[in-house]
């Protein structure tokens, strides 16, 4: 990729925060009678990547299919542009918000340059009569969207792959064309859900430069992930759930710091420090179930049959 | 993806053993045994291999095969020419692109089927071995020869997996079964064809027309086998046929030229297709042909919705019946109650405009269902159209269809003067009822052709396939499910209404029992569906192959009667285990059921 790494300071001095793009207003969602997320506002503004972390079974995933119109909110409505999004989620795709999947969710047996062109569908409008009789206008319409996805691989580095089908790709590839077929919808918010999931160090730093990429075009993020240090490069704001609801939001270093959200990550300490008596507790106990594990092994492998 | 490191890669460092094939024959005699035997069994074919011509075909004239013998004729020629192939004879190169030895082996095996089979039908058809003339045992001996020799031909043995020492007894025969079974795939296995060179466009053009006049050859010879005995040889003969040519490189070849040129290649079948009629000298095998292509039609219209848009459509004959009702109610016929006659292209929009409503009246509730659902919904509302039919006939409902009777004596069509039901002298041919309609029924089948690969190939196509392969993600990319779902089914149900209108006037009558879900006749429901998946599902030759197929078998094999629907059934279960892509696999498909093959997983054409 050949995109210039934009790292924290530059984008301090990068476009400041301009429109609020998306509004999420006290979103409550409950299945029967599990509360998964409570009551969590959240904005995000255009040029900025905001992040959501939180522990598993936050509801940051509930809390994504409530903004994509999958889920709709039990309470509370979300807004995009000053819009309340229609509860049908291509028609959130078709107002500006695109999303990627936790599991990559990619149409597998399709090329990828038509996974792109998927993606190009609430932008185009050509419909059945227009593909049977193929007047100009369909020609053009085809070329242009063609040209459009071939960008976007390019842009996402995927460009020399264009007939590959999509199952082929190796995982941090596939991860790209998701991100690819996303833009293709020309989304004024991107929504990524654990986007570096899987990937090893060096696809994470081309993820986090990708991202850069797609903020400097002007399009707002916000990214859900696990890997602490990949958004806290990454995010210009950080909003951490915790069962549902909404614990802290702020610049990176301020969660970072945060005792709540080391909590809530880690446990608490215990109220006293263990002592030693605990410990020799804790050592013992661990002794003996090794040991008895050993003991029971070796008759164990015997009556396997 | 997990790429496995196969046998191929390790075979190719110094082995300890030479390759050798499955038979302990030098090599080198093989060779020579196979070609030499392939051509025995060429000129065994002008001697008489029976002295009676009570079995058909009258094998018993010295100097000119009949019947089987030319099927045999054939298949032996083609092993020589494969045998002088693999000896690198100069001029046959082009012959075996990927490799003479595997496409000798399937040629010479297909020649010993159809030899053995004829020579033991002759004997059990007549009594006995005495039956036979010096020219059958030369030919079944000499075909045996042939198939020892290709045998013997070197190949790469797979690797052995190693045993696990702990496995039971049962573990490790399943283990060595699985070895030898590799190993015989590895005996028929050929390389990858080298890339076909390029060549001027008008030989390559010279060749698709030669490509489509020899698919007219094998179909029109097909469609007139007149004995059972005949047809059965042909499929035997056909299938090594094609696996010889397939394993010779050839098919890849073809379809890379063909790929090139599509438009002329689409025409041109067409053109084929239009001179079948010109071959026949009676109406008795163009009868066929009608009925073959309405079958053929309505399956690549399912096709739409089932191998591109991915909805299991049980009771899409409905539409073809509601096609057929609507042409036949306003055609004049005496029993249809309305008692009105429209003009042929006034009808053809009626059906097609009954089809799409109703189609869209059934999609409208049950697209909402997902998969096995959906199945189960569309499986009820083809019994209900059936069943409705039936009562609409004046006591148990309003008059209107004439019940269990039908709507009878459907006038023929006349089009601009044009009377299709007599018949017509066309430059010393005589082109009689049925054909006539075969050449309307082309038009249609053109049309759908058309509609299938222009949507195909286009936006709603694409958002098709990906609501096929992932709903959840279509509509998070905009795709409004409902809507191009709704689109694939009307545009499915006015497809098959159009080849409705045209059946109503072919078959004089329609009733409610041609609109069954499984029958022992198609065009039904589950026939309809098994050309497809039979064919293979999103391509366009698939079903029309698919279709041809399954019509031509019951109709040809009389013989299997009651056992019909089992063959049918044992087949199709064989089918899915060795080749569930269909016969001709969409590349799609063909990459996403056999991973191990190292083809390169690059599309060249998108669409079918």
């Amino acid at each position: 990729m050949t995109t210039d790494t934009t790292t924290k300071d530059t984008a301090a001095g990068a476009p400041a925060p301009g429109d609020t793009v998306l509004d999420a207003r006290g979103v409550t969602m409950r299945f029967g009678g599990l509360t998964a997320v409570r009551d969590v506002d959240l904005t995000v503004r255009s040029g900025e990547i905001v992040g959501l972390i939180g522990p598993n079974g936050a509801g940051k995933t509930t809390f994504f299919n409530c903004l994509t119109g999958l889920y709709i909110p039990t309470e509370g409505e979300v807004r995009y542009k000053d819009k309340v999004l229609p509860p049908k989620s291509f028609k959130v795709t078709a107002a500006g918000i695109a999303r990627t999947f936790q599991n990559i969710r990619l149409f597998a047996n399709m090329t990828v340059l038509e996974n792109v062109l998927v993606g190009r569908h609430t932008r185009t409008k050509e419909g059945f009569w227009s593909a049977v009789l193929r007047g100009p206008g369909f020609h053009k319409a085809e070329a242009a969207s063609r040209e459009r996805a071939t960008e976007l691989l390019e842009f996402v580095g995927l460009a020399d792959k264009a007939d590959h089908l999509a199952r082929n790709l190796p995982y941090g590839e596939q991860r790209k064309l998701e991100i690819a077929r996303a833009l293709a919808s020309e989304p004024g918010l991107l929504l990524l859900d654990e986007p570096t999931a899987g990937m090893n160090p060096q696809e994470t730093r081309a993820a986090e430069e990708l991202i850069f990429a797609i903020r400097d075009q002007g399009t707002a993020v916000l990214v859900i992930e696990h890997d602490m240090r990949f958004i806290f490069n990454l995010c210009d704001r950080v909003a951490v759930l915790v069962q549902g609801q909404k614990l802290i939001e702020g610049d990176p270093a301020t969660v970072q710091g945060d005792e709540r959200v080391i909590a809530a990550y880690i446990g608490e300490p215990m109220e006293n420090d263990p002592g030693a008596a605990e410990a020799a507790e804790v050592e013992a106990a661990e002794a003996a179930a090794e040991a008895e594990a050993a003991t029971d092994a070796a008759p164990g492998k015997e009556n396997d049959r | 993806m997990t790429t496995q490191t196969t046998a191929s890669s390790t075979a190719v460092t110094p082995a300890a053993t030479p390759p050798t094939g499955l038979i302990g024959i030098p090599a080198p005699v093989g060779r020579a045994v196979a070609t030499g035997g392939s051509a025995l069994a060429v000129v065994s074919t002008f001697l008489a291999w029976t002295w009676t011509s009570a079995f058909p075909g009258d094998l018993t004239v010295y100097g000119y095969p009949g019947g089987l013998q030319v099927l045999v004729l054939v298949g032996g020629a083609l092993a020589t020419l494969f045998g002088l192939a693999s000896y690198g004879v100069k001029g046959l190169g082009w012959l075996a692109p990927a490799g003479a030895d595997a496409a000798l082996k399937y040629a010479t095996l297909g020649t010993f089927v159809t030899a053995w089979y004829t020579v033991l039908a002759i004997s059990f058809d007549l009594g006995g071995l005495v039956n036979l003339e010096p020219g059958g045992y030369l030919v079944a001996a000499a075909t045996l020869l042939a198939l020892l020799g290709a045998l013997a031909l070197p190949f790469e043995r797979p690797e052995p997996d190693p045993f696990d020492p702990d496995d039971t007894g049962w573990a490790r025969f399943t283990h060595e079964a699985g070895h030898r079974w590799a190993t015989l795939r590895a005996a028929f296995a050929s390389g990858s064809p080298r890339p076909v060179r390029a060549l001027p466009s008008h030989v390559e053009i010279l060749i698709i027309v030669a490509i489509l006049a020899l698919a007219l050859v094998v179909f029109t010879y097909g469609i007139g086998t007149g004995y059972d005995e005949l047809f059965v040889g042909f499929l035997i003969t056909a299938g090594f046929g094609f696996s010889a040519l397939n394993r010779s490189g050839l098919i890849a070849h073809a379809s890379q030229i063909t790929a090139r040129h599509q438009n002329i290649t689409v025409c041109g079948a067409f053109v084929a297709a239009a001179c079948f009629p010109f071959t026949q000298t009676d109406d008795q095998y163009a009868t066929l042909g009608v009925y073959i292509l309405i079958f053929a039609t309505v399956a690549l219209g399912l096709n739409i919705v089932v191998g591109l848009a991915g909805l299991l459509d049980l009771g899409y004959v409905a539409f073809l019946g509601v096609g057929a009702y609507a042409a036949a109610l306003v055609s004049g016929s005496p029993s249809s109650p309305f008692g009105v006659h429209f003009p042929f292209w006034a009808a053809v929009l009626v059906g097609a405009l009954a089809s799409l409503v109703f189609g869209v009246l059934i999609g409208a509730p049950t697209l909402r269902l997902r998969g096995d659902y959906l199945a189960i919904v569309t499986l009820g509302f083809g019994e209900i159209f059936r069943i409705a039919v039936n009562n609409t006939d004046g006591t148990s409902g309003p008059d209107i269809t004439n019940g269990s009777n039908g709507i009878a004596s459907i006038p023929d069509l006349k089009i601009l003067g044009f009377d299709l039901g007599v018949q017509h002298d066309i430059a010393g041919f005589t082109i009689g009822r049925f054909a006539n309609y075969f050449f309307l029924m082309l038009l249609i089948t053109a049309v759908v052709v058309l509609v299938f690969r222009r949507s195909g190939d286009s936006r709603i196509g694409r958002a098709w396939v990906a609501i096929r392969e992932d709903e959840t993600a279509a509509l998070a990319m905009g795709i409004n499910g409902f809507r191009v779902k709704l689109i694939a089914f009307a545009v499915g149900a006015t497809l098959a209404g159009l080849a409705g209108t045209v059946q109503a006037h072919v078959t004089y009558t329609v009733t409610p029992e041609q609109y069954l879900f499984a029958g022992t006749t198609p065009p039904n429901s589950a026939f309809l569906l098994a050309a497809v998946v039979l064919g293979g599902m999103g391509t366009i030759a698939g079903p029309l192959i698919g279709a041809a197929l399954l019509f031509l078998i019951p109709n040809k094999l009389q013989f299997l009667g009651d056992f019909q629907l089992l063959a049918f059934g044992l087949a199709l279960v064989l089918l899915m285990r060795f080749r569930p892509e269909g016969l001709i696999p969409n590349r799609r498909r063909q990459l996403e059921f056999h991973e191990e093959a190292d083809a390169p997983a690059v599309l060249s054409k998108t669409g079918a």
